[in-house]
């Protein structure tokens, strides 16, 4: 069944380049390109949302969740393996978004933004007032280990690089070949017209509820895997502006590929930690400008500059 | 897509490849410094404080400024004695300045940035307790010598036990059980106390050692209303309402900043501190822009032995005098503990080298710096608690008073170290609850 097209060849590519490349990273480009995977995670599950006309604000819900489970799992349960945990977390996200989904999936455009947003900064509110978490300051997050491994500290950061590769990988693997499915143009139909969609027999709620759904869990994931690499959860991983720093990415990396969403979050940590060093005062702005560029000049992102080479080198 | 954009699309592409690969390039050229630079003399120095965000004005720039100045005067030599010998052990300081706004994660990333492509011999940093909490088991895998400079969480060395880690400000403990004790000296008949502080770690753990050391040190006094108003709320109308009709005897604030002078502001214009007495641990920050507005008798702490109620000594006076001729206020405590932390450092590297008689390695400097006794610009430093990492010092409070239109601190009253903070090895908690055990009040 998985016949392989460009795609999928050059992920696999990138993939075992990506392995590679790990091993002569320094380990601050390697805390920044994890980092940057992990936020990729997020913005695929909100580019996969975007496709079918929906913004959500809220994935810090589910982002924060993810992280929160890494925090509790391995220092109040004494659970460290890095593997299960990303399970547990993509499950446990999974259930809280299937009830909350249920609500949701009624709902469109600014209804369904305010609603996401609202549901984040209830977790947010929630974890500022539990002083056993650490209220605002958040706690530290106890050391992952890999199948009963525990790697040294020197270890860990590409150890936790590398399982952010993988699972990246097979993110983007399955979400490219989820957009060639039926449920994947579903999600552009009901962008489009939900009237014409529920006449073709399928329902526009169901696909919202579905897409809504695993959205969360890649978001869970993400921010299991940022709290493994940082060390550190605080409910600032809930807070509005972090689901806008997501959306901030999904606009420029674009929503034409699944790619896109890791090449936007990439160089979105690139530019902006270019801009600390260069810029410390005025940071924001170089951040705010690039957004500002890429809406005039490419609004489909990032990603309709490689588009358009690909075009223009069919027709020459 | 039509025939005629293609070329336009096409050379936006490869412009655009080409601003790509730019960047990628001055990426890996920062990435990469030159490895000579370790060793041309300079002492490389990152600094992290609040360069945007609600914490910029009252606290992240006052310590900017207090850095620039002191660093200024340690790479020429004109701070006053100990400290006027040129240098960090004989080294300039390159300060590096980087923004704390971002949270948790993104210092992290930047920290690492700092040890590992910037090179830098030691980090000074960190306002916020939450980035230090993140902050600190960082400090340990990268091995470099890191000083926090501000955040008041005592938790970090209660916690956890660090090598490389350094606190040269006091925790927030010694605030609020300095102003129980403060309280109650001026007060022995105190019979309630409300409580209005910001809905975070601070404010709560602030509340919560305030409530704890009164319940303990007088167990009979009534607590009437706790308020947590969120953090920049900036309106209190119904707190305030709530606070006059509870009536309690004294009112107690660790809020900072633009919150705190809106709590003063909106408390004077309906008369609530002058019916009951307030106490802001964080008020001295705005005593002299509000000098008008503050309620006789309100008590101001200032985090320490800081702004006005620094002893009067020449480093004290030299950081007065030099700060206010530079920047046209008077250095405030986030200034005394910038300058206390460089000073710190000074003192631990001088001693290292001293000792070694020539270029102090890290490992020197940090047997230096455990358990150092040094002077600051608010009189003297003990690196008492944490196995010598985190320092101590005394507490000091007092009324506001603006009788002759001129602002000043009435009733004074000092809380020596040991009276204010835990023994070494006991936490602030523990302490508390178990009635502030082995204090040495005089």
């Amino acid at each position: 069944m998985l016949k392989t097209d460009n795609t999928s060849r050059n992920l696999c590519i990138a993939f075992v380049l990506l392995l590679l490349v790990g091993l002569i990273l320094p380990n601050w480009l390697a805390f920044l390109t994890t980092i940057a995977l992990a936020k990729a995670m997020v913005v695929v599950g909100l580019v996969m949302l975007m496709r079918a006309g929906l913004v959500s604000f809220g994935q810090g819900l589910y982002y924060c969740l993810g992280g929160y489970t890494v925090g509790i799992a391995g220092q109040h349960l004494g659970i460290t393996d890095a593997v299960g945990i990303l399970f547990v977390s993509a499950f446990i996200a999974g259930c809280l978004a299937a009830l909350l989904g249920l609500l949701l999936c009624r709902y469109r455009e600014i209804f369904f933004a305010m609603l996401t947003l609202a549901f984040s900064m209830i977790l947010y509110g929630v974890l500022v007032k539990t002083s056993e978490l650490g209220s605002t300051d958040g706690f530290n997050v106890a050391k992952v280990t890999l199948l009963g491994w525990q790697p040294s500290p020197g270890q860990l950061s590409l150890v936790v690089y590398s399982l952010a590769c993988l699972v990246a990988f097979l993110t983007a693997f399955f979400m490219h070949r989820y957009y060639q499915s039926g449920m994947g143009f579903a999600g552009e139909a009901v962008r489009e017209n939900e009237i014409r969609v529920e006449y073709l027999g399928v329902s526009p709620q169901r696909v919202v509820f579905i897409k809504y759904v695993l959205a969360a869990m890649l978001a869970a994931v993400g921010g299991s895997i940022t709290a493994m690499i940082a060390g550190h959860v605080d409910p600032e991983m809930a807070y509005w502006t972090t689901s806008g720093e997501f959306v901030f990415v999904a606009l420029l990396g674009g929503t034409g590929h699944v790619v896109a969403a890791f090449i936007g979050a990439f160089l979105f940590e690139v530019i902006r930690t270019i801009a600390f060093d260069l810029a410390p005062y005025t940071w924001q702005m170089i951040l705010g400008t690039t957004l500002l560029l890429v809406i005039f000049f490419l609004p489909k992102g990032l990603w309709s500059l490689l588009k358009a080479k690909k075009v223009g080198g069919n027709n020459v | 897509m039509s025939q005629d954009s293609q070329p336009r699309k096409n050379s936006r592409f490869h412009l655009t490849v080409f601003a790509l690969i730019a960047m990628l390039t001055a990426v890996l050229s920062v990435g990469t410094p030159a490895p000579a630079q370790a060793e041309d003399g300079t002492f490389k120095l990152g600094l992290v404080t609040f360069l945007s965000g609600g914490a910029a004005g009252p606290f992240g720039v006052p310590a900017r400024n207090a850095a620039e100045l002191v660093i200024e005067a340690i790479n020429k030599g004109t701070l006053p004695a100990p400290y006027n010998s040129i240098g960090i052990a004989g080294q300039a300081i390159e300060p590096i300045i980087i923004d704390e706004a971002g949270g948790g994660t993104k210092q992290v990333g930047e920290y690492r940035n700092l040890i590992q492509r910037k090179n830098v011999d030691a980090v000074i940093g960190y306002i916020s307790s939450g980035d230090c909490m993140a902050i600190a088991p960082v400090v340990e895998e990268l091995e470099t010598l890191t000083v926090f400079f501000d955040c008041g969480t005592p938790r970090i060395f209660e916690d956890n036990k660090y090598k490389y880690l350094f606190r040269t400000g006091p925790t927030s403990t010694m605030d609020n059980v300095a102003a129980a004790r403060y309280v109650l000296d001026i007060n022995p008949d105190l019979k309630s106390v409300s409580g209005i502080n910001q809905n975070y770690s601070f404010g709560k753990d602030s509340w919560a050692d305030f409530k704890g050391s009164i319940q303990t040190l007088k167990p009979s006094v009534e607590f009437k209303t706790e308020q947590f108003p969120k953090i920049y709320a900036g309106q209190y109308g119904a707190e305030v309402s709530s606070l006059m009709l509870e009536k309690a005897e004294v009112i107690h604030s660790s809020f900072w900043g633009g919150d705190m002078e809106g709590l003063v502001l909106q408390g004077a214009a309906r008369g609530l501190f002058d019916d009951f007495t307030g106490v802001f641990t964080c008020g001295e920050t705005g005593m002299f822009r509000l000098a008008d507005q503050i309620a006789e008798g309100t008590i101001l702490g200032a985090r320490g032995p800081f702004g006005v109620y620094a002893p009067k000594s020449p480093l004290n006076d030299w950081l007065r005098k030099n700060f206010m001729a530079r920047y046209g206020t008077p250095p405030t405590y986030p200034a005394y503990k910038m300058a206390q932390a460089l000073m710190g450092l000074k003192a631990a590297a001088d001693k290292a080298a001293a000792t070694a008689g020539k270029k102090p390695t890290q490992d020197e400097i940090i047997a230096a710096f455990t358990g150092l006794e040094f002077e600051g610009p608010g009189g003297t430093v003990k690196m008492a608690l944490g196995n010598g990492h985190q320092a101590v010092q005394d507490m000091y409070y007092g009324q506001y008073s603006n009788k002759n239109g001129k602002p000043t601190m009435t009733n004074v009253k000092r809380y020596p170290a040991d009276c204010v903070n835990p023994p070494d090895g006991v936490t602030s908690t523990e302490w508390i609850k178990n009635g502030l055990k082995q204090a040495s009040c005089k």
